[in-house]
């Protein structure tokens, strides 16, 4: 940082550097416990995955994922990302066009709102569209009269999706967009583009890494949700079990190599996740919002 | 809705040469009235037409209240470990340099990034008594895995990046300058730590308490695994929403819900009032 000023000023600065951070043995004794703790929390859990997985070898593995029921699970699991992802991108380039390029009263609000899901237990989010929709819903007579099946089926399952990842794109494109400006924009309209012209040649490319990174983190939550989607699916085999909900049957039937095996499909989307998000973070970091994490 | 009342001195917006308000707040707020703020006052509808005597009894009922104390209670202790020891990640992340910190710094976004059931199954296998920690901790008397030690464990893997995420940033800000300062004047390393640095930290490592916390109370899928679920023992409250939930019993599942809404947004009221209280003693 300012190193080399204070070298200009500061005589000693050997001893002084030394003041200023850990003494080597207090330093290696630090480093131990912190990577002792990581690895006994995050390193082992991820080991086990694959370790219990392969347990039996590659040929029950393979096995294990060739079942039609885990292959129903895995297909819906994509089709429920696949419709959840784009309408939250939607809303969250939506609620970031209207939060970081205007200014309108109510608009903290807004924000905090847009957060909400994220303080809610996932059980909650799931038992909400079960008082909604379900046969004592207060929708429940009314969707039953006119044969439309929300609950325990795939509908409930996406909108309990899209709550939980609901705020997932919003809050990373909000406070990117907002430190942006809109001086890009305003250049843009004064040129002759009309607003959908400046979006997509103007302010889209501005923001695309930051889109990419939060649409990054709401596939992931919405491939992996378990307990919102436990509430609303059912749990009818091959019909409305997602992934992570096959995890949990198939584990609680003791079938370990079946659960470990969709768990692995499942551990590796989040190191595939891991991997996109550093990149993009080395790549990118100054495109993408200082907000990380979540 | 893009018409702001014309009154001089108050504005519904700032004027802009932007176009596209109409349409964006109008989507924005129509998607999250329908998604997010009609179901949730549903709950709260659904939870005020109990009554009180009903809502009463329920809250009141000993399976509730213990079930809520121990998803509070695992929640503040798992939180608190994780404020020692993200915070000591956080420390070393930042200040120290050692080949593979990248990875190390990634990995710690893991249980943002792990499916929450996958976690459970893993921590359970780990945690079990012929499991790999298990097996270590058996000789000693102590087990975890079905015991509400489990879920403090589960809970401390979900809410670490919680931690580490809030305090890192801030660290990173320190301005060095400030402790070369301190100990020119004669401070210990200890002192600089305690009076010069932990001050400056402190606001973010109470912000990431509350999030790990907050988390730690409503989550469900690591922990179910791992708990063992006996009534009154080892049962946390979503996980009795969903037993409530499915003996129809709508009214109870409710009133649970509520009151873990409720006990969350005081507790943030909490949390904030805590926050700006350390920004005025060390701010």
């Amino acid at each position: 940082m300012a190193d080399p000023e204070i070298k200009s000023y500061e005589p000693h600065h050997e001893s002084q550097s030394a003041a200023v951070t850990e003494s080597r043995p207090a330093r290696l004794a630090l480093m131990a416990v912190a990577f002792a703790f990581l690895g006994i929390f995050l390193l082992l859990p991820l080991i086990i995955v694959f370790n219990e997985a392969f347990a039996k070898g590659i040929g029950a593995y393979t096995e294990a994922l060739g079942n039609p029921d885990t292959r129903s699970a895995i297909r819906l699991t994509l089709l429920v990302a696949a419709i959840s992802v784009p309408l939250n991108i939607v809303f969250g380039i939506s609620a970031a066009w209207a939060i970081a390029k205007f200014e309108f009263k109510g608009k903290a609000f807004l924000t905090t709102l847009i957060d909400l899901p994220f303080s809610v237990s996932p059980v909650i989010s799931g038992l909400v569209y079960v008082l909604l929709f379900g046969a004592q819903g207060l929708l429940g007579t009314w969707l039953k009269a006119h044969g439309i099946v929300i609950l325990f089926a795939v509908p409930g399952i996406v909108l309990a999706t899209i709550f939980v990842t609901f705020p997932f794109v919003a809050r990373e494109l909000i406070p990117l967009m907002q430190e942006q400006g809109n001086g890009d924009e305003e250049a843009a309209l004064s040129l002759g583009a009309n607003g959908w012209q400046t979006f997509w040649y103007v302010t889209l490319p501005n923001v695309k890494w930051g889109l990419l990174y939060g649409v990054l983190l709401c596939n992931a939550r919405a491939m992996g949700e378990f307990g919102a989607v436990s509430v609303v699916s059912g749990h009818i085999r091959g019909l409305t079990n997602t992934m992570p909900l096959h995890v949990e049957i198939l584990y609680n039937e003791y079938n370990a190599v079946g659960a470990f095996a969709v768990a692995s499909l499942l551990a590796g989307l989040a190191l595939v996740t891991l991997v996109l998000k550093t990149l993009l973070e080395m790549r990118y970091g100054a495109e993408i919002a200082a907000t990380r994490g979540h | 809705m893009t018409t702001a009342p014309a009154q001089a001195g108050w504005r519904f917006r700032q004027p802009s040469v932007i176009p596209g308000f109409g349409l964006t707040l109008g989507f924005s707020l129509a998607y999250l009235t329908l998604i997010i703020l009609i179901p949730l006052s549903g709950l709260l509808w659904r939870s005020a037409a109990l009554g009180w005597p009903e809502f009463w009894a329920i809250a009141t009922d000993r399976r509730t209240i213990n079930a809520l104390r121990i998803s509070f209670g695992t929640a503040f202790v798992a939180a608190a470990v994780n404020v020692v020891f993200g915070t000591l990640v956080a420390w070393v992340l930042v200040r120290y340099r050692f080949p593979g910190r990248r990875i190390v710094d990634a990995m710690v976004d893991l249980p943002f990034a792990l499916p929450t059931a996958v976690a459970g199954i893993a921590l359970t296998t780990l945690y079990a008594p012929n499991g790999w920690i298990g097996k270590l901790l058996m000789p000693l008397g102590i087990k975890v895995a079905y015991t509400p030690l489990g879920i403090v464990i589960a809970l401390i893997f979900i809410g670490l990046p919680f931690v580490v995420r809030t305090v890192q940033p801030i660290m990173e800000e320190i301005d060095k300058e400030v402790e070369e300062a301190a100990a020119t004047l004669g401070a210990n390393r200890f002192q600089i730590i305690t009076r010069i640095l932990f001050p400056g930290l402190a606001p973010a490592i109470v912000t990431g308490f509350a999030l790990a916390f907050a988390r730690g109370v409503g989550e469900y899928g690591s922990v179910i695994f791992i708990a063992g679920n006996l009534p009154y023992k080892s049962e946390i409250a979503p996980l009795l929403i969903v037993i409530r939930l499915e003996e129809y019993n709508y009214p109870a599942a409710t009133a649970i819900a509520a009151i873990m809404l409720a006990l969350s947004f005081i507790m943030l009221l909490v949390v904030n009032l805590a926050q700006s209280w350390s920004r005025k003693r060390y701010g």
